[in-house]
């Protein structure tokens, strides 16, 4: 039989459906469509596209599985490297990982890996009964700081190794960015919570409300028997562009407005946080935040939806499929453009008008691209005389965050790079003895898997210093 | 869960808790903050610390029914829990080498400025306290200010009780005296800050005020809780959440921040009104 040289497509809700709720944008294969998805994978001996996963996952083992139609086997090898694998499945960017590395994708498009790993993922959430058991405790304490994607992979990985295992989140919700900051229909939040749940299930303790670096310091960890501290505290504090107009009701960063919607449910009907919905919205930025604002946007009712950005769609950051189904659901793009003030209502002749204060506009200017910098990157310039306004009643800030300096600031001996960024050597130790870190705390913002990937690391390298401990 | 573990009516607007969280009890200074979700659809709202007794692990906080959160917080009694209770957030207030400190306070940042005026008193400062309230039945914590200050002065807006006028009145008239604080603190609307600090200018004594905006986080993640400092001809953005909550007074653009805190005052009267029915149904 010869190859489909296409991937088998993902099932979508309507583009003009979606746009008005926040279920689940992609609906995931069937049973039919995984195991002909799953035949195009060629099980090739060199697997290029295991060493294009962050997390080594065992590709074309599990795909293998799913050919058998044994799917909880095809979860089972993913679940052995990754601990988040209906996560992963669904936000990982695979087009810049795996699959680029993919044998098929050589002639024609590669296997849906992603597309299979959330099929694996799905089967076994909504068809296993057996619980994850708990192994026999090996009597070592870890503390995990955060519990986003890099500190669930630390703790998944350490609990299955016999650890006792205590998760310190500042929310009162674990999960991180997974359930404050990519939205429901990118995500669902009950699948994060499972995948919380099968943490537990291992032993782990999860401490919501509890601030390391305010109600505990990195050092009262050891002095309460921890023996080794992986952090994973996250991204942090929000960039915004020191343009005037910042301060104006109505500018959001990204985080704050993703957080108020997902993790504080503002778009619900009846909400009990409050979020600004409807009229007109521009959202500064190219990444997958921005595209999850924009999009968030839209569903809590917004007439126009922007994203503003000053490359081109060539250099725009965020993964394809989010900008395809951005495009799709009828965001406008607004590239080769920078903002440089945001302009807000202000009537003079009545100091009380209630809309003073608020959004009217924003004022950009066109961009244009130079020459390819060292990085390779083509650097805009503004194109003289090029000012113009656009009538917005919402600015999103999504143009990146800079690392939480809570802890540092209270951790004598934990240093810190040119960017805030907590520094590491290859197995993730920091400056301290027994301090290990990953993901954004780390690199500042970058992706779920790498920040798992990380998690891994450190996990492996807490795992062989505190063997040698003993 | 953490609970309620006594509660007391201070005015008919103004209700004081204290909340067994152990953890925090132990480290919260004065002029941290914390924040609480009453329930599980709750919103998260920051509230000052008010007090704590690390031995019981318990920590005060003292709030104004103003909206649809405070009055569920109002409604839980003693023995009933509150959902979430995180903290101690912000910096503490500053008290290094201040001999003779002027605390302003009004309305119920005076439960603020409580503990704040308790600290200096502990560490043998001399401590005025000036604290206004609209009028006499919205009098709070006369006699806990009057235990920690060296000398106090009570006003009212309507002249129901103690002095009439306005905070201002008083500190003035002491500036103008010749009486040199080291720092001035002030905790209360913004409108009263702003002007404490307009009156406390010309006789260049230091203030600090606390600000209140709105927050979600409280770690700084969501910028929500930004405001806008003028620092030597520079316009600079803080956090209140994790920069703050105290800030040099001369430096902050309180009319950006007045504007700031009435965002959502729509959204709040709405769910204020909700809520009110919804209790007056069951």
């Amino acid at each position: 039989m010869p190859i489909d040289p296409k991937k088998h497509e993902m099932p979508a809700q309507a583009p003009e459906t979606r746009a008005h709720n926040f279920n689940e944008v992609a609906l995931g294969y069937s049973e039919e469509t995984a195991l002909a998805e799953a035949e195009r994978c060629l099980n090739c001996k060199t697997k290029p596209c295991v060493s294009g996963c962050p997390v080594n996952i065992q590709i074309p083992e599990f795909i293998s599985k799913i050919k058998e139609h044994d799917f909880e086997g095809a979860y089972r090898v993913i679940s052995k490297t990754s601990s988040l694998p209906a996560v992963c499945g669904r936000v990982c960017p695979q087009e810049t990982q795996c699959e680029k590395e993919c044998t098929l994708a050589k002639k024609f498009e590669p296997v849906g890996i992603g597309y299979l790993e959330r099929f694996a993922a799905d089967w076994h959430n909504s068809h296993a009964v057996e619980k994850a058991q708990a192994p026999e405790s090996n009597g070592h304490r870890v503390a995990i700081v955060g519990s986003g994607p890099s500190g669930i992979t630390c703790a998944g990985d350490l609990a299955k190794k016999g650890y006792s295992v205590t998760v310190y989140e500042a929310l009162h919700t674990a999960g991180g960015v997974l359930v404050y900051g990519i939205p429901e229909f990118r995500l669902p939040k009950s699948i994060v919570a499972k995948e919380v749940e099968t943490l537990k299930e291992l032993g782990v303790h999860v401490e919501p409300n509890v601030v390391i670096g305010k109600t505990l310091t990195v050092d009262e960890l050891f002095d309460m028997g921890f023996e080794a501290v992986f952090i994973g505290s996250g991204a942090g504090l929000p960039r915004f562009m020191n343009i005037p107009g910042e301060s104006l009701k109505g500018v959001y960063s990204a985080n704050e407005f993703l957080t108020r919607s997902n993790l504080m449910k503002a778009y619900e009907d009846d909400p009990q946080t409050p979020i600004m919905k409807g009229g007109k919205t521009a959202v500064v930025g190219g990444g997958n935040v921005a595209m999850d604002a924009a999009r968030t946007a839209l569903r809590l009712g917004a007439e126009r939806v922007y994203i503003i950005y000053r490359r081109s769609m060539e250099e725009l950051p965020a993964r394809k499929e989010e900008v395809e189904h951005a495009k799709e659901e009828g965001i406008e793009f607004l590239l080769l453009c920078s903002p440089v003030e945001i302009l807000g209502h202000n009537d003079p002749d009545d100091p009380r008008n209630a809309k003073n204060g608020f959004v009217s506009g924003i004022r950009c200017v066109k961009m244009e691209l130079g020459e390819p910098d060292a990085g390779g990157r083509r650097s805009p310039s503004v194109i003289p005389g090029s000012e113009f306004d656009i009538p917005v009643d919402t600015v999103i800030m999504a143009i990146g965050t800079a690392p939480n300096p809570l802890i540092k600031d209270t951790t004598k001996g934990l240093e810190v790079n040119g960017h805030g960024g907590l520094i590491v050597n290859e197995d993730g130790l920091t400056t301290l003895k027994g301090v290990y870190a990953g993901g954004d705390a780390v690199t500042g913002a970058a992706t779920v898997i790498s920040a798992m990937g990380a998690g891994k690391t450190a996990a492996k390298a807490i795992d062989e210093y505190l063997s040698r401990k003993q | 869960m953490y609970k309620i573990l006594r509660k007391k009516s201070l005015n008919p607007t103004v209700t004081q808790m204290e909340i067994e969280a152990p953890l925090v009890s132990k480290k919260a200074k004065p002029g941290q903050f914390i924040i609480l979700r009453v329930d599980e659809a709750g919103e998260r709202i920051p509230l000052t610390v008010a007090g704590t007794d690390p031995a019981e692990g318990s920590v005060k906080i003292i709030f104004q029914i103003v909206g649809a959160t405070t009055e569920k917080l109002n409604r839980r009694q003693q023995g009933e829990s509150i959902h979430d209770f995180v903290g101690p957030l912000g910096v503490a207030t500053k008290t290094d080498g201040i001999k003779n400190v002027c605390i302003v306070g009004g309305g119920v940042g005076c439960a603020i400025a409580m503990p704040v005026a308790q600290e200096f008193h502990r560490l043998g400062a001399n401590v005025t306290s000036i604290i206004g309230f609209r009028s006499k039945d919205l009098l709070i914590l006369e006699d806990e200010f009057r235990a920690c200050s060296d000398r106090l002065i009570v006003m009212t807006d309507d002249g129901s009780y103690s002095r009439r006028g306005n905070v201002t009145v008083p500190l003035t008239e002491m500036l103008e005296g010749g009486e040199n604080f080291d720092m001035i603190i002030t905790i209360g609307p913004l409108i009263m800050m702003k002007y404490v600090t307009l009156a406390a200018k010309p006789f260049g004594v230091p203030v600090t005020a606390s600000m209140n905006p709105i927050m979600i986080d409280g770690t700084g993640m969501c910028g929500c809780c930004r405001l806008t400092l003028n620092r030597d001809g520079n316009k600079v953005t803080k956090f209140a959440c994790v920069d703050g909550p105290d800030f040099n007074a001369y430096e902050i653009d309180f009319d950006e921040a007045i504007s700031r805190s009435r965002m959502y005052s729509d959204f709040e009267r709405h769910a204020y009104e909700e809520t009110c029915n919804l209790f007056k149904k069951a």
